[in-house]
């Protein structure tokens, strides 16, 4: 009996892996919309003028950051969460009914948010506040959710047979707490409809903090949204996923220490980057500068750790596409956080903030980084949990090079415009008068919004050839017996 | 010590949990009371100003426009006088955007008119050739939503004291106060006779008539809050 092999329960990991793939493709595609919106506003009325209220950019913008940051990567965070929890903490899902119960509860509820929030942002209903759009009744069952998957990971944690918790469970357990805190403070509002005693909108409520206060808060959440959502977690993908399907050892745990410790420290205080030249007091942005610059210590950390664990075996970086999906992933993790810094210098703020640089900066990360990331933990997930090899190898390859291209057209074309709009509006002619109208540095940019919209949709061509080979590995894919599932993903031509 | 914490999840948990809180508090306690105290001349908002706010959120307008005016002599030459703290002592939430696609709004009632928003809302590329800006025409058939702005009103007031009621210092040593309406009726009232105003300089022949009639247009109300942003 105890020399038997766990067997791993894997339904709920199932489920949420759906929904990484749904939403992601959702997500993307609004995105594009949006890209195409920017080049060509006739797009905004693509479903004709009496739905142009919903089609709208300003109105779709909200949905796609929604629903890439709380749609496709929370769905991907839990996914690997209900695969890899169990298996480092050694222990079956389908051993206690309670956390199963829990877990589907998570799911079930995840997706009443979902929907809920797909339509409120359609309404136009929001705090207005960004990537914390959501009014009282669904911050409070986000709160539930979130609650839910800490009484998991705790409850999971609990009846662990590995006493060591690995790497990756510090990183879902900083996860948990960072968002818990965050998005708990971001959001402390007071609904207008009780306090007013029964008049207006129920749904309808205001800040708790104003003016310089709320963005001060609102940023320190926005920033480490981004760490605690886009990069804690990822990392805890990565420390995961590399090791199990190269056959590496984590090159060093001294700087996986250093690396997380120093994250954990470190990114808090990065948020006043947000604010540089803004009305909140200049030692909070100065901090923001210093410590965005420190930040790339721990970041370098763990990537510099997750490429050194290739030592020795970088030929699996040519032969296998999955082993390439982390490694540029990982690439992009040091390029990004290269970047931020450099943005959060003083001088070069001043240029690039308002700009379409900060969306190249955040999109080379979320594209590069993330999701690169994500899919390719899914990848490796699916032969484990469906019992099938991966349907095609030469459609993953497909998949990373359509999807390489796009994020490089994206990134270098919105470098070139947002330093080009930074420095036409502060141009000035040898009168010293502005040299240009805001309309000059708009018509400008429409190349390389254009390159951009190209950029994107290579993108979500390749988010579709990766549902699809999912789908088929799904469903159709060679049965693989559980001797092929030691560390190299099984793959079809 | 580490080792020993990654077999003690409790204190573990405990330990990131102090280690990321830091930089919250030092970062933004100890500015917290100070900041966003108004600044002479700074006013709360109107029932109907207030309701354009919610229409100017509803749309996110602050996804492409900012309102926060950097202390450079380029923006300033564009926008106006740089922003200051307690000008938005008033503003829950802040709406400072994170992305100019279109110009900056901190100050466009000081350069922008009744008319001008209400033709470029409509057609915003007839206003100012090669814009990027959809139009917002669902705005002059949408009704603004004045119980719930009013409801925001009274919730300000009550718990964060915003002073309504309350002779408030201008800038040119005069006073001004804002009301705040008793009742929703009283409330709708007010904004309807603001909205006479707006309307009486606009030419759609739509929204005159449903002002006439009692009405306020989404439209009437942001252009009523965009008057307002000085």
């Amino acid at each position: 009996m105890e020399n038997r092999p766990l067997e791993y329960d894997y339904t709920v990991a199932k489920w949420f892996m759906l929904t990484t793939v749904v939403l992601g493709i959702v997500g993307m595609l609004v995105g594009v919309i949006l890209a195409w919106q920017m080049a060509f506003p006739a797009v905004n009325l693509m479903a004709g003028e009496g739905l142009a209220e919903y089609t709208n950019f300003s109105r779709l913008r909200p949905l796609h950051t929604d629903s890439v940051i709380f749609g496709f990567t929370l769905s991907g965070i839990w996914a690997t969460w209900y695969y890899v929890g169990q298996r480092v903490l050694k222990v079956s899902m389908a051993e206690s009914k309670f956390l199963m119960f829990l877990a589907k509860l998570h799911f079930f509820i995840y997706l009443l948010v979902v929907v809920a929030v797909v339509g409120s942002l359609l309404l136009g209903i929001s705090t207005g506040k960004e990537y914390a759009d959501f009014e009282w009744p669904i911050d409070i069952a986000v709160v539930v959710v979130w609650v839910i998957w800490g009484m998991s990971i705790f409850g999971l944690i609990g009846i662990r047979r590995e006493k060591s918790l690995y790497i990756s469970i510090w990183y879902y357990i900083a996860t948990f707490l960072g968002i818990a805190m965050l998005y708990l403070f971001n959001n402390m509002e007071i609904p207008t409809y009780f306090a007013s005693g029964g008049i207006g909108a129920w749904y309808h409520s205001v800040s708790m903090y104003s003016g310089t206060n709320d963005a001060l808060v609102q940023w320190w959440y926005g920033h480490n949204a981004v760490a605690f959502g886009f990069t804690v977690p990822i990392v805890a993908m990565i420390y995961y996923f590399l090791p199990k399907e190269s056959g590496q050892a984590v090159y060093s745990y001294k700087l996986s220490l250093l690396a997380f410790w120093g994250l954990m420290f470190v990114y808090l205080w990065a948020g006043g980057h947000h604010l540089i030249y803004s009305t909140v007091p200049d030692w909070m942005q100065t901090m923001g500068s210093v410590f965005s610059v420190v930040l790339i210590l721990p970041s370098w950390g763990s990537a510099i750790n997750m490429l050194l664990t290739m030592k020795g075996e970088w030929q699996q970086v040519a032969s296998s596409p999955l082993i390439k999906f982390m490694i540029l992933a990982s690439t992009f993790y040091m390029f990004s956080t290269l970047e931020g810094p450099i943005q959060a210098i003083k001088s070069v703020n001043a240029l690039a903030h308002f700009t379409d640089w900060i969306v190249g900066h955040v999109h080379d990360g979320v594209l590069g980084w993330v999701a690169f990331m994500i899919m390719a933990a899914l990848f490796h997930m699916a032969p484990r949990v469906f019992k099938r090899e991966i349907y095609s190898k030469s459609l993953m390859n497909t998949q990373f090079w359509i999807q390489t291209l796009g994020v490089v057209l994206y990134f270098t074309s919105m470098w070139i415009a947002g330093i080009t709009q930074g420095m036409m509006w502060r141009a000035h002619d040898e009168f010293g008068n502005l040299a240009y109208s805001f309309i000059d540095t708009v018509t400008v940019l429409h190349p390389y919004y254009t390159i951009r919209a190209v950029g994107g949709t290579l993108y979500l061509v390749g988010m579709f050839l990766f549902a699809y080979n999912m789908y088929k590995t799904m469903t159709s894919s060679r049965r693989v017996e559980e001797s092929e599932l030691q560390n190299a993903s099984p793959m079809g031509a | 010590m580490f080792h020993w914490l990654e077999k003690h999840p409790f204190f573990f948990a405990v330990a990131i949990f102090v280690t990321i809180a830091f930089a919250g508090l030092i970062e933004i306690l100890p500015n917290f009371a100070q900041a966003s105290q108004p600044v002479v001349g700074t006013k709360p908002y109107t029932t109907l100003e207030l309701a354009g706010r919610h229409v100017y959120i509803k749309n996110n307008c602050m996804g492409c426009h900012s309102q926060l005016i950097r202390p450079f002599k380029s923006e300033t030459d564009r926008y106006g006088h740089y922003s200051l703290s307690g000008e938005y002592a008033y503003d829950r939430p802040f709406l400072w955007g994170s992305k100019r696609t279109g110009p900056d709004l901190m100050r466009v009632g000081n350069y922008r008119t009744t008319d001008w928003h209400e033709n470029h809302m409509k057609d915003p590329a007839a206003v100012v050739p090669g814009s990027i800006m959809p139009a917002y025409r669902w705005m002059f058939k949408n009704a603004a939503d004045i119980d719930t702005a009013y409801a925001e009103q009274i919730t300000v007031n009550k718990v964060f004291k915003t002073p309504y009621n309350t002779e408030i210092p201008m800038a040119d040593g005069t006073k001004a106060t804002v009301p705040l309406a008793a009742t929703v009726d009283e409330a709708k009232a007010a904004a309807l006779e603001e909205a006479k105003v707006i309307a009486a300089d606009m030419k759609d022949q739509d929204v005159k008539d449903a002002v006439a009639a009692g009405q306020i247009p989404e439209i009437v109300a942001i252009i009523a809050y965009l008057n307002s942003l000085k």
